[in-house]
């Protein structure tokens, strides 16, 4: 099993005929995802990658029967067309857009929460590599290659990052149940303890990687809620221990600005919360393969 | 992106928020002619630099006389201003600004901050002003007052109102606090900005409620939007190297190590920094070179890497998604054609097409060094830089 995605689930491209969209979307579907169509206001009508284009979402849900969708669209718009998704009844929106204004994603996420709980849209991202469940969907970017399929959830804000911990992973034959990039911005649609505990659920998941960043709370909030509730193991490390406070490290969302938002900070609160904190991001898959092997 | 305190005010006073008056200078005859408009007794004269606690550090002067506008402003212009937020070599003070001394009865502090564990707005508020609020909230966070903004409606009246009554104003003076705190709440919305703080927000003794100081800060993923915004950029406050990194469209934060850093990916140069730190090591520098690493990209991120004369080995460290490790070979070894690179050099490419990437690298004839992990690589720089530094 894996969470959010498998084989069967119906994606939609948001911005598919773009560069990009196009790009990633071919990759997705040479992956086996079970991508049925696109969006490109302008464009319904055509096909594109042998898949139908619409000219809305709700026209690609109602024709197709889509559930997730990825979003491809500038920074200036993405805000619109993920509340655009939501409002169709996609169920799952991974956003890779990299830039979107902070207001805008307080908007979005004010907006998701119009809707019931048992009907609100969850969104990854964005500024995110995407998802994947190794062997059955990818709803993203990443090299689906480095991937081994099998029972560690990945859950981590930055992209490469979270590719480097499955390529020592794999290098020791351990492989992935589901990994998920919530993304490196300040405000994001899902949280690592989303993501936790949807793994917790997941019957074939059996330990959890939890790859953090400076700056934020969510680390601390994620690593409290394991030591309540996660009955599966959880290995964890945060990146920017060497960052100075103050300066954005490259993501809007990676820099220390209030107390606890520092890499030794965050270790020291997974330490204390039981998490195995890696001791180096050379040693995120040695730190897994010690964990396992007391499973 | 951060702007300097007069553009804040005038932005402020854009939307209803009362300053005192004032007008900025570049010149010691412009800060006194300014003074001669402003008119009054007493002015201050302020250097403008992107920093806070700038009046302990002697940025501020209370001047009398124009004589002594004038010696004020001969004093901080052309000067590097020294504060305990600008690290030892300070920041060029270019521009001072001139303002009309008010005599004030209370200094109050308001803040408004995108607060990411809410994922809201708050507004932040203390009747302690021209305090360090973090301190407060450390000491004393009951004298700290706050309000969530709900995002669909925005700051409202009555939240204004209570916040204004909590700082024990008179009711002349609620009503024009929150004029002032509705005003900064808007420039805060409609501009796009991170951070407003008005530290001191001070009290007149004619009931007034000023901005005696203003602080903005914006979100550098919304300047599509706001042009008048982004021109406020003053690239004299910043790190050259950071701004030549930005014209490149490069993600470059300097250290104080000597271990240059070339990565993709922000949570990868990071751990990358992290590890070299753990192998023993200090990173010189964040760069994240980011996804699409063309030939270019990489020869940029080279020159700025080696602009820091305390660089003695560099290590590249690509885990290509996107990017394809061939593409970022051959950067790596047209960079090392065209540019004088004397330092060693250390190289990890993994990820798409990672084999093609190692056999370019290996086939140049160059010697770099090649390594096949993270902390592989990482120790490897170390001990290079070590080597280098020693011959």
């Amino acid at each position: 099993m894996s969470i959010l995605i498998n084989e069967k689930t119906k994606i939609i491209v948001q911005g598919f005929t773009g560069d990009k969209g196009s790009f990633h979307a071919k990759e997705m579907i040479e992956y086996g995802t079970n991508v049925v169509g696109g969006v490109t206001p302008g464009k319904g009508g055509s096909t594109h990658l042998g898949k139908p284009v619409f000219n809305t979402v709700a026209e690609a849900v109602e024709a197709t029967g889509a559930e997730a969708s990825i979003t491809f669209v500038a920074p200036a718009f993405c805000a619109d067309a993920i509340m655009e998704a939501a409002d169709a009844g996609i169920q799952l929106v991974c956003s890779i857009t990299d830039g979107i204004p902070a207001q805008d994603m307080m908007r979005v996420k004010r907006y998701l929460m119009r809707y019931p709980k048992e009907r609100r849209t969850l969104m990854v991202g964005p500024n995110c590599a995407g998802i994947i469940s190794p062997g059955k969907a990818m709803l993203g970017i990443m090299p689906g290659h480095i991937y081994k399929q099998g029972t560690v959830g990945i859950v981590s804000r930055s992209g490469t990052l979270g590719y480097e911990a499955a390529a020592q992973m794999k290098a020791l034959g351990i492989g992935v149940s589901t990994s998920v990039g919530i993304g490196g911005d300040p405000i994001n649609g899902s949280s690592f303890l989303d993501h936790l505990m949807k793994f917790q659920e997941d019957p074939e998941t059996t330990a959890v990687v939890m790859i953090g960043e400076i700056g934020g709370p969510q680390e601390a909030e994620a690593s409290a809620w394991v030591k309540e509730n996660m009955t599966k193991p959880v290995v964890g490390y945060v990146a920017g221990l060497t960052a100075p406070k103050g300066r954005r490290m490259g993501h809007a969302g990676a820099i220390i600005s209030a107390a606890g938002d520092s890499a030794a900070e965050k270790s020291e609160i997974m330490r204390s919360y039981g998490l195995s904190v890696a001791p180096s991001a050379g040693e995120l898959g040695t730190t897994v393969a010690a964990m396992m092997a007391k499973l | 992106m951060d702007i300097h305190e007069y553009q804040a005010k005038e932005l402020l006073a854009g939307f209803g928020v009362p300053v005192p008056r004032g007008s900025v200078a570049y010149s010691p005859d412009q800060a006194v002619y300014t003074a001669t408009e402003l008119g009054g007794w007493h002015w201050a004269v302020k250097a403008q630099v992107h920093s806070g606690a700038r009046g302990k550090a002697g940025g501020i002067k209370l001047c009398k006389t124009y004589h002594e506008v004038d010696a004020a402003a001969r004093e901080l212009l052309g000067k590097r201003l020294v504060t305990v937020q600008t690290g030892p070599e300070g920041k060029p003070v270019q521009r001072v600004y001139v303002e009309v001394a008010e005599p004030f009865e209370r200094e109050l502090y308001l803040g408004i901050v995108l607060d990411r564990k809410a994922e809201r707005v708050r507004v932040i508020a203390s009747a302690e002003g021209g305090m360090d609020i973090e301190e407060l909230a450390n000491t004393a966070p009951e004298k700290i007052m706050q309000v969530v903004v709900e995002p669909a409606v925005g700051l409202q009246a009555f939240q204004a109102r209570q916040i204004a009554f909590g700082l024990k104003l008179n009711i002349k003076q609620v009503s024009r606090a929150v004029t002032a705190i509705m005003g900064a709440y808007r420039a805060f919305r409609d501009l796009d900005a991170t951070m407003v703080e008005i530290n001191p927000l001070v009290v007149t003794k004619d009931d007034r409620v000023l901005a005696l100081d203003a602080k903005m800060s914006f979100d550098d993923n919304a300047m599509f939007r706001q042009r008048a915004v982004a021109d406020m950029r003053d690239p004299s406050q910043e790190d050259p190297r950071e701004v030549q990194a930005a014209e490149h469209n490069l993600n470059y934060v300097g250290l104080d190590g000597d271990i240059g850093c070339i990565i993709n990916g922000a949570g990868l140069a990071m751990a990358t920094m992290d590890t070299i730190k753990y192998a023993g090591g200090a990173p010189a520098n964040f760069l994240d070179v980011g996804g699409g690493a063309s030939p270019e990209r990489v020869a940029n991120s080279f020159r700025l890497v080696l602009s820091d004369k305390n660089v003695k080995a560099i290590l590249v460290n690509i885990f290509a998604g996107i990017n394809r490790c061939d593409w970022v070979a051959q950067g790596v070894v047209q960079a090392c054609n065209d540019i004088d690179i004397t330092v060693p050099l250390i190289v990890r490419l993994a990820g798409t097409n990672e084999e093609e990437g190692q056999r370019i690298i290996r086939e140049s004839g160059l010697p770099i060094i090649s390594a096949s992990s993270l902390t592989e690589a990482a120790k490897k720089a170390v001990e290079a830089a070590r080597a280098h530094a020693a011959s």
